[in-house]
């Protein structure tokens, strides 16, 4: 790794420097996790009083358990829905404000807030307008015969959570399109204009592939917000329910290990979501690695 | 563009139109929620224009807060907030920007593996350790207090790499030319890296405070008193209780005020909040 050309050497300095964060790091992050990983293979008896070596029985009950398949089905349907729906509706807008040139800060400061907007914010603010009596929506879709009610049907659970987790998104994506774009060399859109491209036809062969690296760093940044952000919006509006319709893997780890108080479960989902970031990070890295390159 | 062709410059303003109502609207419903009173929601639809309670609601919630629900009042939970959102971007900030100076200027031993206990915490969000790390505040005796609050949020890679990352790119002559003079390590950084950082510092600050405020998995876990509760958790228990008495006003004015200071720190200061986004991200 590297340092600067000429460097300081000093015999106590640096480690006193480093050692707010190392000692932040080791005590909430490395101890608690090395915990969780040891507990994932222990049992404790009903009472707390005797804790026993289980080896990966734990981990063989959660991954044989229906309930966590379900939950990882949820989950994986719940981070497909998200991305899709708020990078779709972020590309067509950064799009349209990349298009108009003199009012692009104007469009842009309306769109970039609900950043800002906690989960559990933006999960009380569709579940009012969702919501089953007084909801504005469900007023409207009675009209086209549709009966709303999330604390009823899973699947409307879903798409409540779905339209609230995306709609906090969007202002994120959003951005990292919109900074895309701009790098878009403007000498290759006027070369296919002239050769008589629609503007249509320019976005789909030339614009849309340049934009693939911004497409798949947002894809995994989203799918790693489902996972681990989402907790809030879920929390707020469908509690895991109906029944375990919207449990997601996070949520799961909550109730069973909080509210269920089984530790032992909970640590080996804990390290299970633990190799799933690792995957991620790993993949955000390669890819960062290449596009240096690129 | 390219050419002018009227129809579509006609359709994009109308599609971002319809973005930004969209956007904006669900915000929209909850901010007339609140200024109607409790009765308004008892038949029908939610109302979609302003009604005459917005004094009323607010100075209540701020005032006195809503005593039936147990909830203390709003600006309790604002300043809880307020507190939690600055203590994690401060901290944060001061944590990294020394560590990230210890990895970049100095040679000592370990530096390899200081850089790589920082950067596994990249890996290990809250959420995945919840229990665990609920088990060491409880056992340190840091539950329900700011200490609990904020130090387990605090230690974060993002910020360490973002100034790892800066510090490379400033020129080398800055620091040949002060250790010439005769300065020490520590008045370089002082008197020279900090005030060069101070651009990035003031992005990364906006990011954290809003990363602070919007917590709320951990504070529901570590407090229990409502005197520690933040305006985020405090939302959630309003809800819980509004099957009893639905005071959807109330509710909502609370929301609108929880959303408030986040929001105006990202609208004053958009450039600062872009450059903190794409930079610590990438």
């Amino acid at each position: 790794m590297q340092t600067k050309r000429s460097t300081y050497r000093h015999r106590w300095l640096p480690y006193l420097l480093l050692a707010p964060q190392l000692a932040i790091t080791l005590v909430f992050f490395i101890w608690p996790a090395s915990q969780a990983v040891k507990s994932s293979f222990e049992r404790t008896d009903a009472f707390g009083f005797k804790t026993t070596f289980v080896g990966l029985s734990n981990y063989a009950r959660v991954l044989a358990d229906p309930g966590y398949l379900n939950a990882l089905g949820r989950t994986a349907i719940f981070a497909v829905s998200v991305t899709v729906l708020s990078m779709g509706v972020a590309l067509l807008l950064a799009v349209c404000v990349n298009r108009v040139i003199k009012s692009a800060r104007f469009y842009t400061t309306l769109l970039v807030w609900p950043y800002a907007v906690a989960p559990v914010v933006a999960g009380v603010l569709w579940w009012f307008l969702f919501n089953p009596t007084i909801g504005l929506l469900p007023h409207l879709l009675d009209w086209f015969g549709i009966n709303w009610n999330h604390r009823v049907s899973g699947t409307q659970a879903m798409i409540l959570i779905t339209i609230a987790a995306a709609w906090k998104q969007i202002s994120y994506n959003f951005l990292f399109f919109l900074a895309g774009l701009q790098s878009v060399p403007h000498s290759l859109i006027e070369a296919a204009a002239i050769d008589g491209a629609t503007p249509f036809k320019r976005f789909w062969t030339i614009v849309f592939p340049l934009l693939s690296p911004t497409t798949f760093f947002l894809m995994i940044i989203n799918i790693n917000y489902v996972m681990f952000d989402t907790f809030g919006v879920i929390d707020a509006t469908t509690a895991g329910g109906p029944g375990t319709a919207t449990m997601t893997l996070v949520y799961k780890v909550y109730t069973d290990g909080v509210a269920g108080l089984n530790i032992g479960s909970s640590s080996a989902q804990s390290v299970i979501l633990m190799g799933i970031v690792i995957l991620l990070t790993f993949i955000q890295f390669r890819y960062v690695e290449r596009r240096v390159n690129y | 563009m390219v050419e002018n062709r009227r129809f579509l410059n006609v359709l994009t303003h109308l599609v971002l139109i319809i973005g930004v109502l969209v956007v904006a609207f669900p915000v929209y419903v909850a901010f007339i929620a609140s200024t109607h009173e409790a009765g308004a929601f008892v038949r029908g639809v939610i109302p979609l224009t302003p009604g005459d309670h917005f004094w009323a609601t607010y100075s209540q919630m701020l005032g006195s807060g809503w005593q039936v629900a147990g909830a203390p009042p709003v600006w309790l939970m604002l300043a809880n907030s307020t507190i939690m959102a600055l203590a994690i971007a401060f901290g944060k900030i001061t944590i990294s920007i020394l560590s990230a100076f210890a990895i970049v200027y100095f040679r000592f031993r370990f530096r390899l593996l200081a850089f790589w206990i920082i950067f596994i915490t990249l890996m290990l969000p809250v959420e995945v350790r919840i229990i665990p790390t609920y088990a060491v505040v409880a056992n340190l005796g840091m539950l329900n207090s700011y200490a609990g609050l904020t130090l387990p949020l605090i230690a974060s890679a993002t910020a360490t790499f973002l100034f790892r990352q800066f510090f490379m790119t400033v020129p080398e002559e800055l620091m040949e030319a002060s250790r010439v003079d005769g300065a020490g390590p520590m008045k370089f950084f002082k008197d020279i890296l900090l005030p060069v950082s101070i651009t990035n510092i003031a992005a990364l600050f906006v990011i954290m405070f809003i990363y602070g405020w919007v917590q709320y998995l951990w504070p529901l876990l570590v407090t229990t008193q409502e005197d520690f509760y933040t305006i985020v958790l405090g939302i959630k228990r309003l809800m819980a209780s509004s099957d009893r008495v639905p005071a959807w006003n109330l509710i909502m004015a609370t929301v609108t005020l929880a959303m408030v200071p986040p929001v105006m720190v990202v609208l004053l200061m958009q450039k600062l909040f872009v450059k903190g986004l794409t930079e610590t991200e990438k």
